[in-house]
């Protein structure tokens, strides 16, 4: 198949009217929850079941991050979604030195089991399924939460949730590496293994196009990318061994919900689609569990302006309808002020409210894909995937997406579309309310909320006691074997667990990785 | 012939978004000036070494994570400890207002917002600094 620019924007492409010629409803659509699961991954969609309402929230101690986690729950939130600080992400300890002024900032700071237990406090395990941000060392926090389950006597085998687990979108857009891509690869592969064995129902990865789109990709370019790094793990998994319809059901994906409604809904119709045409042909995937790409939400964070942030909660509106009308599985819904600080507890009320505006009020879940048969949204679909699959062509011919990332070429193609896009602000091609029009003299004034540094102190206090009280000679010895292990082929997830509930810290473990596997380089492009 | 501004931009701490920081070096280049960007996860140590050794005659930089206080001052002290003065301290990213007055007492000229036009920058940084360069 030929390449073409994939730079050029689809809006060029998309045909102001479109008609009843322009598509054929059993190659291209198919029926809900068939195969290529265009109009949905279940035949009744939120008729029987609505999506899940998960809103992403940490910030300071794991008491505080608890707190936050109780009150969604009584607001009628189904599932938790958990945010880590960026040391936490990186593999540090919160005493580390590079933790300075980091701790608790982005997300809930977890050195070690002790503070998994107390993010978790009185929450039951089997009554919650728990979305968890984290990458690099996901293996690690996967472990520990397995571990607060064991000591809650909840059986691996009925834990829920996913652990994002997507390493390659960190290297293309998110920045919270450690190692190298093929020690990284091998650890995801770990948890496919040890999960389709022991936590069946978890979610082994969110294989994550929501940054890459935060980083400034154009839709196309967010499905292109995102499958992209979802057939290397495919690949990976492939490659030591799995069978393909042993894991491939627990894959699970990440997208972003932006501005422009019809197309937004459209992508995920097309994402869908390319997904379960790349699982059955190229990977002759059998199940349809395989097949399925289901998917979590979140809004573009992009999006919320600073100026007038009370508009925020239309953008938001639009874009979660967007997600509902794209058939998503779960769903956030950003805060108004996210633009200024991190959320108020008001705020997300808020957001989640407006989810629940979409879901009991809205009829927009009366019916399977509602927007399915529209000539135009059908037309958009054929379009993202169409730019969606020439990238895939180009990055397999440069040797597949990890070569495409050394090369830098995914973060340059991202870095043009965000230029452009700053461009098109700049000179008024694209209008943002309150931003280069409609401007108002005065913003509204919001109290944000502030991340005491209390909490810093907080969290330096309990890491200290853990170390002084723990079995040294214990957490010695497992950090031993771990050097050892790392260097084999070995499953390492067994060792996690045994080592949580040592309370070896996320830092001790991810030291000794950091020097068996090395850290990897960005490679920087302007 | 007029003499290139040269503007360092620079990630201090552990935050991976780059793309605001990107966007501005970018603009920065198609004004005239001359960028250096660090990439990622620099400490402020390291970025003033940086500053120093590439002769900027701006420090412009950016974070997402909330942890501008304690990183953003510290780039400002790392600059006076290896000698690096007369540069023009900018930063930019999620800052909250009350921050802004702080890190403007602490040796910042100015703090952006999201959203802001990235001419608007250009030109501030070109009134600051052009006449310094003896340049008209």
């Amino acid at each position: 198949m030929g390449t073409k620019d994939p730079q050029k924007p689809p809006q060029e492409a998309i045909k102001p009217l479109c008609g009843p010629k322009d598509f054929s409803y059993q190659e291209k659509l198919g029926e809900p929850g068939e195969y290529p699961f265009t109009r949905g991954v279940w035949p009744t969609m939120y008729r029987s079941k609505l999506w899940t309402m998960r809103q992403y929230a940490g910030f300071g101690t794991a008491e505080e991050s608890n707190q936050r986690y109780k009150y969604l729950l009584s607001q009628g939130q189904t599932g938790l979604s958990v945010a880590f600080d960026l040391p936490t992400q990186l593999g540090y300890d919160s005493d580390h030195p590079l933790a300075r002024g980091e701790v608790g900032k982005v997300g809930v700071a977890i050195s070690t089991l002790a503070d998994m237990e107390a993010l978790f406090a009185d929450i039951p395990l089997d009554k919650v399924s728990t979305s968890m941000t984290i990458n690099a060392p996901a293996a690690v926090l996967l472990a520990f939460y397995l571990a607060v389950g064991e000591k809650q006597g909840i059986a691996k085998a009925q834990l829920t949730g996913t652990i994002q687990n997507d390493i390659l979108k960190e290297y293309i857009a998110r920045g919270t590496y450690i190692f190298p891509p093929k020690p990284s690869l091998r650890l995801i592969t770990d948890v496919f293994a040890y999960c389709t064995q022991e936590v069946p129902q978890w979610n082994t990865i969110s294989i994550s196009g929501y940054h890459i789109r935060e980083a400034g990709s154009t839709a196309a370019q967010e499905v292109a990318f995102t499958l992209a790094d979802g057939i290397t793990y495919v690949e990976a998994a492939l490659n030591v061994g799995l069978e393909i319809d042993s894991f491939a059901p627990r894959l699970s994906f990440f997208f972003n919900a932006h501005n422009d409604l019809f197309a937004e809904a459209a992508k995920f119709r097309a994402a869908r689609r390319l997904w379960a045409k790349i699982m059955k042909e190229r990977f002759k995937a059998r199940s349809p569990k395989s097949q399925m790409l289901r998917f979590h939400t979140q809004t573009a964070g992009s999006a919320l302006t600073a100026q007038q942030p009370e508009n925020n909660v239309a953008r938001v509106t639009l874009q979660a309808l967007a997600a509902v009308l794209g058939g998503t599985q779960s769903l956030h819904t950003n805060s108004k002020d996210e633009a200024l600080g991190l959320p108020t507890e008001e705020s997300v009320r808020t957001a989640l409210r407006t989810q629940q505006i979409i879901a009991y009020e809205s009829g927009g879940t009366n019916a399977v894909d509602p927007l399915g048969g529209s000539y135009y949204v059908e037309h958009l679909t054929d379009t993202i995937e169409a730019a969606a699959q020439n990238y895939l062509n180009i990055i397999d011919k440069m040797g597949g997406t990890i070569a495409a990332i050394e090369g830098g070429y995914i973060q340059q193609e991202i870095q043009k579309s965000a230029y452009q896009y700053q461009k098109d602000i700049e000179s008024e091609q694209r209008v943002v309310v309150g931003v280069n029009r409609f401007q108002a003299q005065e913003n509204t004034k919001l109290t944000i909320l502030k991340v005491s540094e209390e909490a810093e102190r907080h969290q330096l206090a309990r890491l200290n006691k853990v170390r002084r009280e723990r079995d040294a000679q214990k957490v010695q010895k497992i950090l031993a074997t771990l050097e050892e292990k790392a260097r084999t082929h070995e499953n390492l997830m067994p060792l996690f667990l045994e080592a949580s509930h040592q309370y070896v810290s996320l830092g001790e473990i991810c030291g000794v990785l950091r020097k068996i596997f090395g850290e990897y380089q960005e490679k920087v492009v302007l | 012939m007029a003499k290139k501004i040269r503007v360092l931009i620079a990630k201090p701490g552990l935050d991976g978004h780059d793309r605001g920081a990107k966007v501005v070096a970018k603009a920065f280049m198609e004004a005239g000036m001359e960028v250096i960007y660090t990439g990622i996860r620099k400490t402020p140590e390291q970025i003033a070494h940086i500053a120093l050794q590439e002769d900027v005659d701006v420090v412009g930089l950016s974070s997402l994570s909330g942890g501008h206080n304690t990183l953003f001052v510290d780039v400002a002290r790392w600059l006076a400890k290896v000698g690096k003065k007369d540069v023009l301290l900018l930063g930019g990213g999620i800052v909250p207002e009350e921050d802004v007055l702080y890190l403007k007492q602490n040796g910042f000229a100015e703090i952006f917002a999201p959203g802001t036009d990235t001419k608007t920058i250009a030109e501030y940084i070109i009134s600051r600094v052009y006449p310094k360069l003896g340049n008209e």
